[in-house]
């Protein structure tokens, strides 16, 4: 059964994924990008990682999304057909991604799975708040301060005049 | 419960990444190659995650968590710098925007 539903979710990842560059508009392409963001918290949770899941969720498909539909409304932009034929820079785009692919496949070929049995704990909200409170307090409040800079950073830069 | 092989994902985080890489070098729209920069990073979570699983510890999720919240800062700068470019050329297309290119 999770094999079963690892291989679903994970065409479906992939599928989305390609509709996200193949889609004419930026609609579409946003659109098939919180699709790609869902199936992707599928397969978060069949690896137990319920509480990122649940983020991925939250923040990906949710809050980063609505940026870029606004965006993409803001600046109305239409049907921006381009033509879909094959360019040169698309064949050499098309060759590094593929060489790219190859490279990673090889070189992920020799983990061995370990397959240690997790503790009980694992990925709950509550170990992951431990740890992110004790052990990992010093990335978690510069994290703090990238998105307090980002925010001003964005209201400044978007604004039209400061 | 552990019937499928850590390869797996990582076949499925590279090929992630892959097409990602493929959407950034070909597509000229701006906000499309955000979107493609987004996969990408997704993919390096799902790495994150699967190793996580495979070692049998969830301190992986932490840097996962670090990538979502990195991302979202990501997504705001950049796209109000997408919309400060608009402004001032009218075009998101990456292509028109050569200003700091020799």
């Amino acid at each position: 059964m999770t094999t079963f539903l690892f291989y679903v979710f994970a065409v479906l990842t992939v599928v989305a994924a390609a509709g996200v560059i193949a889609a004419r508009s930026p609609i579409y392409s946003a659109m098939s990008l919180v699709g790609t963001f869902f199936c992707l918290a599928g397969i978060y949770v069949l690896l137990l990682a319920h509480t990122i899941a649940v983020l991925q969720v939250m923040v990906y498909a949710g809050a980063i999304m609505v940026l870029f539909l606004f965006v993409i409304m803001l600046l109305s932009l239409g049907e921006a057909v381009g033509p879909s034929k094959v360019t040169f820079p698309r064949v050499v785009g098309g060759l590094t991604a593929a060489g790219l692919f190859a490279a990673l496949v090889i070189a992920t070929r020799p983990f061995i799975p370990v397959g240690a049995e997790p503790p009980a704990s694992f990925g709950t909200l509550q170990s992951i708040g431990a740890q992110l409170y004790t052990q990992w307090l010093a990335p978690f409040e510069a994290v703090s301060l990238l998105l307090l800079v980002a925010m001003v950073g964005a209201v400044v830069v978007a604004k039209s005049r400061v | 419960m552990h019937d499928i092989p850590l390869y797996n994902y990582l076949v499925l985080a590279a090929l992630l990444f892959s097409l990602g890489v493929f959407g950034v070098l070909v597509r000229r729209n701006a906000l499309v190659v955000f979107m493609c920069v987004e996969l990408m990073l997704n993919a390096s979570n799902l790495t994150f995650l699967a190793f996580a699983r495979d070692a049998g510890t969830d301190m992986g999720h932490l840097p996962a968590l670090f990538v979502i919240a990195v991302a979202a800062a990501e997504a705001a700068i950049g796209l109000a710098i997408v919309i400060a470019v608009f402004r001032s050329r009218g075009t998101v297309n990456v292509d028109d925007i050569r200003t700091m290119r020799l």
